[in-house]
Parts: structure tokens; sequence; C-alpha cells
């Protein structure tokens, strides 16, 4: 019995049954799963981006939030190269993160231009307006970067104006749990709606600072106070804003929206 | 040898054998996810779950499996249970498998799985193995709610995320131990731990591997 259970055709047939077993386990529970797990993410961002607008209540159902997305926001996509609205991606479909690993969809980051260390940047992106009475009310951008030990995904909510901040925060990071993981902190978060982003000369102002905002500085406008015991994350914070309000990011899509030209 | 029993296949990893107070495995992920108490729960679950059910399915087919093969056997079930694991997690608490990403893979790595499986189910009836199995799993989950207790409650002031010592950072008086939230802080108490379970039960501590000689001259060696 034992060397038969040794002999090389035995080894053989028992990893392959193991293997086959295993593998319809798996497989089976993959496709079972999949669709639950899909909605489950797309359900997750929208649930992000209705409290970056600052709509409905965290504790929504899966259904109300659906609800509510679908009657309040329209997501739209945006050509970043040209900074208008475009209609060359399906906005229910389209993945910016995935264009941005495609290299016919997305352009290389020269060091200079790569405040947020994201290497390539997606051509097409998808935005989100949120319209009350038919007017746009506020626009809710995608925005990532790198922080300490992990890229950032978060969204940024602007007033009408294009240039103030309404909400803003970040659905996915790894950072250090009570010390840059405090960017979920709602006491954080509660610092920037109102700040604006842009100076009089349209340069980018936004800032996270360090050692406290000094309310009667001419920047408090633009500053927010850096978290305590994360420096990095801070640092990665400003910059992946710089870089996503700039000439690289949505800057010229903001300036011809605000133009009414987008 | 006489066979153990289910009782005693199903607490003595708790403390008189426990996985990471004794046999020192599964460190990295008791260090990785025990920084709030959630996803210690969580993780504590999905790993008893998995080394029953692997102990459970390896006993079962025990002797089929050739000797010169039974590690990677072995390894193709427990990567299975974890993918299952991970599947299930994403279609049902998403938030969840998000914040413990990448360490629910990881559990295919983790030695104590691997090390029941070796040690106990590839000897053992399917039955006593699952038990084992499940034994060994909450040995883990113990070392690593207290873990995740110890560290949220006084590394953020909050139990599964209500507050319970108001922080200073929200206003209330409480400044918490930044480091408890950093994953070293986990080694620390971890050797608390042992030092406090081997005071208790004296037969775990090990007898030392040798002994310093008496010094037989007065004079320095040179």
């Amino acid at each position: 019995m034992s060397s038969q259970k040794e002999s090389t055709a035995r080894t053989l047939l028992v990893a392959l049954l193991v293997c086959l077993v295993c593998s319809v386990f798996v497989a089976g529970a993959a496709i079972a799963l999949k669709p639950t797990q899909q909605d489950n993410r797309l359900l997750d961002k929208q649930r992000s981006i209705l409290a970056i607008a600052s709509l409905g209540n965290p504790g929504m159902s899966g259904k109300e939030v659906k609800a509510l997305f679908d009657q309040r926001i329209t997501a739209k996509i945006v050509d970043l190269q040209t900074g208008t609205f475009s209609d060359a991606k399906d906005p229910l479909k389209y993945e910016p993160l995935q264009g941005a690993k495609d290299p016919n969809e997305s352009i290389a980051l020269t060091p200079e231009q790569d405040l947020a260390k994201l290497k390539r940047r997606e051509r097409y992106t998808i935005v989100y307006l949120v319209e009350t009475d038919g007017k746009l009310d506020k626009v809710v951008l995608p925005i990532r970067g790198q922080g300490l030990w992990s890229t950032l995904y978060g969204f940024i909510a602007l007033k009408a104006d294009m240039d103030t901040v309404s909400g803003f925060g970040f659905y996915q990071h790894a950072e250090t749990p009570g010390l840059g993981g405090e960017v979920d902190n709602p006491k954080w978060k509660g610092l920037w709606p109102g700040k604006t982003i842009y100076s009089d000369d349209g340069k980018v102002a936004i800032s996270v600072v360090k050692g406290g905002v000094d309310p009667k500085s001419p920047k408090a406008e633009h500053q927010v106070d850096a978290l305590a015991g994360a420096t990095l994350t801070s640092n990665g914070v400003d910059h992946l804003l710089k870089f996503w309000m700039g000439e690289q990011g949505f800057g010229p899509f903001l300036t011809k929206l605000r133009a009414g030209e987008a | 040898m006489s066979q153990p029993t289910i009782k005693e296949v199903l607490l003595n990893p708790i403390f008189n054998n426990n996985p990471i107070g004794l046999q020192i495995l599964g460190i990295c992920s008791a260090l990785a996810v025990t920084s709030n108490l959630k996803t210690a729960l969580v993780m504590s679950i999905a790993l008893t779950l998995v080394t029953g059910f692997s102990n459970l399915f390896i006993s079962m087919i025990r002797s089929q499996i050739p000797s010169s093969i039974r590690m990677i056997v072995q390894m193709v079930i427990i990567a299975s249970l974890v993918i299952l694991v991970d599947q299930v997690l994403k279609a049902f608490a998403f938030s969840l498998s998000k914040q413990l990403s990448v360490f629910i893979g990881l559990i295919i790595t983790n030695c104590i799985v691997m090390g029941r499986a070796e040690a106990f189910a590839m000897q053992n009836p399917p039955v006593l193995s699952f038990f084992d199995g499940i034994g060994n799993g909450l040995g883990y989950s113990a070392m690593l709610i207290a873990l995740g207790i110890i560290r949220e409650l006084f590394g953020a002031g909050k139990l599964l995320g209500f507050e319970i010592l108001p922080v200073i950072n929200d206003g209330g008086w409480y400044q918490p131990n930044g480091m408890l939230l950093l994953p070293p802080s986990a080694f620390f108490l971890i050797g608390l731990f042992i030092w406090g379970i081997r005071s208790w039960k004296k037969d775990q501590v090990e007898k030392p591997s040798f002994k310093i000689a008496p010094q037989v001259s007065n004079k320095e060696a040179y």
C-alpha cells in the first residue's frame, strides 16, 4: 500500500485531483460572489461621493444611496488634456485607474510635474456634478497621491465658483491608524470646507501647514492644519492637492468650467 | 500514544499551548491587524475557520496524500480556503476587507495553519483534527483580541470604534499613546503576555539550553 501510494503515477493523480477540486471551489466562489462584490464596490464609492458632496447621511441603506445618487449626481467624462467634457468613454463603465496604466490613454509625468508621485496620469477621468434645480451646485473631483505607506484615493467637492472647497476626504488608504490615518477624522475633514484653492492671480494656493494656521494671516483662507505626528501623510495630501488642482490636473478644466466653456 | 479528547484539543491551545504565547507562531499578523479590535476580531474568525476546515479536509485525505508532495497538497487546500474567505469578505463586509487588505491573503503563510496541518491533521481523524484547528484558532484569537483591546483602548481611546476614553484631540482628557497604534508595540505586549502566562504556568518555561559554567579562577582570561 505504502509503496503504491508513493508511486509517481499515484503522486501525479493525487496532485491533479486536489488541484481540480480546489480550483472548482475557488472559481465557483469567485463567480458566484462577483456581482455582490461589484455592487459593494460601486456602493462604497457612491457613498463616499455623496458624503463628500454633503448629501444624505452616513447611515443610509444601500438602496437609499443608490436612489439619491441617481437622483442628484451626474457622472461625466472629462478630457484632462483639453480640459473639456468628452464623450469618448462611458462614465458608467470607464475606470480612470485602468486608463492611467494604459500608455495610449495616459501621459508620463516628468519628476517636476509629478508632485503626487503617480508616474502616469490618465487622459480621461470622471467628475461628478451635483445639480440643484438645473443649476450646477457642486462638482466632485477624484484625487489621489502618495502618502507615507500608500496611495490615498479620495474626492474633493468644490462649490459652483470652482474655488471654494465644500468637502474633502479619502475613501481608500493604508496610512498608520491613529497618525496618518487621522485623514479620516471628521474633525480634520471639517477644517476643509470654506477654504479656497486659488489665490487672486489664479495660482494653486491651498496648502497643508505645520504648526497651526494663523487666522490673521492673509493666507489663512488657503491653509489647513497638518495632522499631528503625520508629517509625510500631510505632505502627501498637500502635494496631491497641488497636483490635481494645478496645470496637470483639473486646473484647465476648472478654468473652462468657471467660464462656462467646458 | 492515547488519542487526545475533543475537549483537550479544543481548550488546551487557549492557555496551555497557545500558538502565539508558547509556540511563538503567527506573530506577523498579530502585529499587523491588532491596531483596532474590529479587524482583530474578523481576522480571528477568518483564521479559526481556515485552520479548522483545512485540518478537516487534510485529515480526510491524509491517507491518500503521498508524502513527497504533502506540503504542497496542504498548501493548495489552505490557499483555496483563504481565497474563499477573502471572496466572502469582499462580498459581505466590503469595508472590513478593505482594512484587512493583504492580511487575509497572508493567512496562507500563517505558520499556525500550516503547523497544525502538518503536526496534527496528518496523523489524526477528521473530527478531532477539525476541533484541533478550531482550538488553535481560538488560542490565536484570544491573543489577538487581548492585543486589540489594549491597543485600541490605550492607543485611540476607543473600543470597536466607540469612544471609551475621550481623547484630547476631540476635546477630552486622555492623551492617547500613539506608539500602541504602531506594529512594534504589539511585540512588547506579546512579550509581556508570554511573561504573564509563564509566571502563571511554570511548566511552560523552557529549560535553559546551556548553563554558564562557574568561574574557575580569579584570573582574567587573556
